[in-house]
């Protein structure tokens, strides 16, 4: 075999799509990646993005990576509230990351929170069923997609979990019935069963979903709604999709929080998990709430159970404190409370905001900056360039992450140490 | 280094020694003999003379880490908003108090003289996320049971009827690939029935879909783990918790097990009767004696205290039939992967409430009702009953009468007129306390070198201030050891270290078994078999936890 033979890597964990893919084929020659089998829009990108940078920089130039840690601990040290965020990261980067925080008395938050809060506030709201991807893909029956253009953030989600060859009981995926409320499914959608049946649809505009699943929870809670229409959407067509989910075995209604972006959309998926438990009074059913992409939920896994809170927390006062509204990276940046922003995102390239106060960044290779940081140090990708661990969008299942090659890339985990031990003693 | 622990009045009930004035010899992290220490200078001494020596605690069930108990963490942030904990000395920020932060759990335990605590309810598919929540608590050794009984895959094999054989590879195989130490089973099959909209499912009723009972389900798996030679019996939370009656099923599950070792958990949840005119009674009496009768039949209580919980649990049946109990009112219920499941329930435990002071009698009447110090452990099943942090109070109730019957008179009334509790006299003694919190509980477990004092035993050590207030005295311990390290002085942490992982490995036939697995995760789950298995590094390569592996019985 000659050196230049591609190493081969089979079912691989992708780290970037919130369904934690595993039965991706890869091969590595060099630094070089390439993901040959079951690839998609989400995880060709987050594997084959190339390596650029392998040197940090301060102010633009080369420096060591002694040097830069150094600067950065500085910086850190100097700021009156050093704001964390991205998080893009891996279970123990995440951890090295809130063990700084906690340090130098940050605040943690993550730059798709914002996301991920629709979801977090009605779980502390009012709590929830919900279901993982597995047992969708076993029992599902009817499974309703709530303002979600599932297959833009996940397009492998039908063929992975919906129309699968066989299920643990039996029953053919062949009768899976899928029902949209939104916006149509995209031309030649996965969302189309194999013989053709095209998924039902209702109609309805974004800023009439609060509206419709308010009414969706009403009828499913039993309620006679007077009006003949909600948000342009006729009740009568709204009371279909309850009664066909009272007569379904096991019905799933999803949403993607992401996908939700509008106000107070939090109120929205309230109405939704009251609709599954209202459901549940006599059948089963359950939500799915979808998201997750590039570690989102891992750090939010991590810091709740490190610091009790699953994101915007702040370390300012010596302990830990949750403010869903106020311990807003972006808030604080543009408010000039917090002078010192650490971007750390080692799985995704995406860069921080443009802001006034001096940048720190941890950042994937790759990444490329509007306005240069102040510190930038290149990293590897856990997954990629080093073993680690990230978090499904259920939220339940940890999937191990693999070295695939061989880089000089350091690891923003042993980055974020070498800060914590250059700020020194407690 | 060699460390003298000198003149303290020694509890080690696993060599017999029961109040003994003597010295301690530790050196390198290991108890050595007089014989072994004569003569040699200690570089350290430590004055014990007037105090309490015993083995570091073991708390035998408690759920500190793993998906349920981040739910708990994320329902309820008001939980953690009444208790921040800052940054203090070597100890890092974190948040009290039913669920509280990892770190903050692992310093308030070892702050009471526990070194170690093993979480009951590893769903496998989710034991990577309780490695991590227990890898990220510190001062503890630790350890989990892997839940078996609801998960489609030993269910199908149930419901085939497959040979004994084929359940005890799959048996072993989920305890190596999800690194636990023992097999926890959780409302036998009825997680799974759940699924299948079936809301109750007794001892001798059928899975509405794969027609087989939660005895048979239990049969296997006891028959299973025993036939492995798993030192820690099948570790059982039987069906219809909660539910009052309960009782018979519970005496029921004893007799069906036909003599092969339980371990009955959280058993007050699981001694209701119906007498009474609210049809809510007490079964201690009851319950205790088939204990007493049965020696195959170990049992933690599980005992509630008064105040505001929440309750964490794989028995998403019963846990959504309980959802209108919810204080404050949100909970969780989860389907999980064909694996399991999990409920989330807040709970406030009100001492003028009829049915939840009863609870507190029925917990506390089985306690003492129970002769066999040995097989009866300390629990409030945390944070199910009350959070760990109560375990002084629950000593106290336990080792002094008067103080008992001081709280009996100030519950409701009617809970306190129908339970026998005042008229039992016992009082627990230290000798008892340390059996039940140290050395019963590592011999259940198969932890040799934990759980008592005994020359090669791991120093982890627990120094007392003998006090008549038990509670104040278990509260604050003058020192605590781990691994031969001072790590607690006066109740507060000094040194930040981190534990062990506790495992078994039994033998099995793993091309067998994992001919079968393999093709199942291909065809039904969501993700590989490879990436299912935990490896070692998982756990050690962060230089932090060691697993260390106990022999099973057979095994050298």
């Amino acid at each position: 075999m000659s050196e230049t033979q591609p190493k081969v890597f089979d079912n691989v964990p992708s780290p970037f799509c919130g369904i934690a893919s595993d039965d991706l084929k890869i091969t590595v020659e060099g630094l070089d990646v390439r993901v040959v089998a079951n690839a998609d829009t989400v995880t060709r990108p987050g594997f084959e993005q190339p390596i650029t940078d392998t040197v940090p920089r301060i102010a633009g130039q080369p420096a060591t990576l002694e040097q830069a840690v150094a600067r950065a601990a500085s910086l850190v040290n100097d700021a009156h509230l050093p704001v964390f965020s991205g998080f893009g990261t891996d279970v123990n980067e995440t951890r090295a990351a809130l063990s700084l925080i906690d340090r130098c008395r940050g605040v943690f938050d993550q730059a798709r929170s914002g996301a991920g809060l629709r979801n977090l506030l009605v779980l502390s709201d009012s709590g929830w069923m919900t279901t993982t991807l597995a047992e969708v893909k076993n029992r599902v029956d009817v499974l309703v997609v709530f303002g979600a253009d599932l297959e833009a953030a996940f397009p492998r989600f039908f063929e992975r979990f919906i129309w699968v060859e066989e299920t643990l009981f039996g029953a053919g995926t062949g009768q899976r019935e899928i029902i949209f409320i939104g916006s149509a499914p995209p031309p030649s959608s996965a969302a189309t069963s194999p013989d053709g049946r095209e998924p039902t649809l209702i109609p309805c505009v974004t800023e009439a979903l609060p509206q419709v699943a308010a009414a969706l929870s009403a009828l499913a809670g039993g309620q006679y709604l007077q009006a003949a229409s909600v948000g342009g959407v006729a009740v009568a067509a709204l009371q279909a999709v309850v009664d066909r989910l009272k007569a379904a075995s096991y019905g799933v209604i999803t949403w993607a929080a992401g996908q939700l972006d509008f106000d107070h959309a939090e109120l929205t998926v309230q109405q939704l998990c009251k609709a599954v438990v209202a459901l549940n009074r006599a059948t089963r059913c359950a939500g799915l709430p979808l998201g997750g992409q590039d570690g989102d939920r891992t750090a939010s896994q991590v810091a709740a159970w490190i610091s009790g809170y699953p994101t915007r927390v702040s370390y300012a006062r010596g302990f830990p404190e949750y403010d869903p509204f106020h311990n807003d990276a972006g808030k604080l940046l543009s408010s000039g409370e917090a002078d010192v922003l650490v971007w750390v995102s080692s799985l995704s390239v995406t860069p921080p905001p443009v802001s006034g106060v001096p940048t720190v960044v941890i950042g994937r290779s790759g990444m490329c900056f509007e306005r240069e940081p102040e510190v930038f140090i290149p990293v590897g990708v856990p997954g990629i360039d080093f073993a680690g661990h990230m978090y499904r969008c259920d939220n339940v299942v940890a999937l191990p992450l693999y070295q695939l090659r061989e880089s000089d890339l350091p690891r923003a985990a042993d980055v974020l140490k070498a800060i914590e031990r250059a700020l020194g003693g407690s | 280094m060699l460390t003298k622990l000198t003149g303290g009045k020694v509890y080690d009930p696993a060599h017999g020694i029961n109040g003994e004035v003597r010295d301690i010899y530790v050196r390198d992290g290991r108890i050595v003999a007089h014989h072994q220490a004569d003569g040699v200078r200690p570089d350290q001494e430590f004055d014990c003379r007037g105090k309490v020596i015993m083995a570091g605690a073991i708390d035998m069930h408690t759920h500190i880490g793993g998906g349920k108990v981040t739910i708990a963490r994320n329902l309820l942030p008001e939980d953690h908003r009444n208790d921040p904990v800052a940054r203090s000395g070597p100890m890092r920020a974190g948040t009290g108090f039913a669920a509280p932060s990892t770190l903050t759990a692992g310093y308030r335990y070892a702050e009471m003289g526990y070194t170690a605590g093993f979480e009951p309810a590893v769903l496998p598919i989710n034991a990577r996320q309780a490695h991590m929540e227990m890898a990220d608590t510190p001062m503890l050794d630790v350890g989990g049971y892997a839940m078996l009984g609801s998960d489609d895959f030993f269910l199908r094999l149930i419901a085939s009827g497959a040979e004994q054989e084929i359940i005890n590879d799959y048996v072993a195989w989920t305890i190596h690939s999800s690194q636990c130490i023992g097999i926890k089973v959780v409302n036998p099959g009825g997680i799974s029935a759940f699924k299948f909209n079936q809301r109750k499912l007794d001892l001798d009723e059928d899975h509405c879909y794969y027609q087989v009972t939660p005895r048979k389900i239990l049969q296997s798996l006891a028959r299973a783990v025993h036939e492995l030679g798993v030192p820690h019996p099948l570790h059982v939370h039987g069906c219809n918790l909660g539910v009052p009656g309960n009782l018979d099923t519970t005496l029921n599950t004893i007799t069906g097990i036909e003599g092969l070792p339980m371990h009955l958990t959280h058993i007050q949840f699981h001694s209701y009767g119906t007498e009474g005119d609210r049809k809510f009674s007490s079964g201690a009496a009851q319950i205790a004696e088939a204990i007493n009768r049965n020696p195959n039949i170990t049992a933690d209580v599980g005992q509630i205290l008064f105040g505001q919980t929440v309750t964490a649990s794989g028995d998403s049946m019963m846990q959504f039939a309980n959802h209108a109990h919810a204080h404050p009112h949100k909970w969780v219920c989860m389907d999980i992967e064909c694996d399991a499941g999990c409920g989330v329930v807040p709970f406030k435990y009100k001492d003028q409430n009829f049915v939840n002071a009863l609870q507190w009698c029925i917990g506390l009447e089985i306690f003492l009702l129970v002769e066999d110090p040995w097989r009866i452990f300390l629990t409030t099943d945390h944070p199910n009953g009350a959070p760990f942090t109560t375990y002084p109070h629950l000593i106290r109730l336990l080792m002094d009468k008067s103080f008992r019957n001081d709280v009996l008179s100030t519950i409701n009334a009617d809970s306190a007129a129908l339970s026998t509790l005042a008229s039992i006299g016992r009082e627990y003694s230290l000798y008892e306390i340390a059996i039940m919190t140290r050395a019963g509980a590592a011999r259940i477990l198969g932890l040799h070198d934990r759980g008592h004092l005994g020359a090669g035993a791991a120093a982890d050590i627990t120094v007392y201030t003998e006090q008549d207030d038990k509670e104040a005295m278990f509260t604050t311990p003058d020192y605590v050891f781990k691994d031969g390290e001072l790590v607690v002085k006066n109740g507060e942490v000094i040194k930040v270290v981190w534990g062990n992982l506790h495992t078994i490995r039994p033998e099995f036939d793993r091309a067998s078994i994992e001919s079968r697995l393999k093709p199942y995760f291909d065809r039904y789950h969501t993700l590989k078999m490879d990436n299912f298995i935990i490896r070692d590094w998982e756990i050690e390569d962060d230089g932090r936890s060691k697993i260390m592996v106990h022999p099973c019985r057979g095994q050298a």
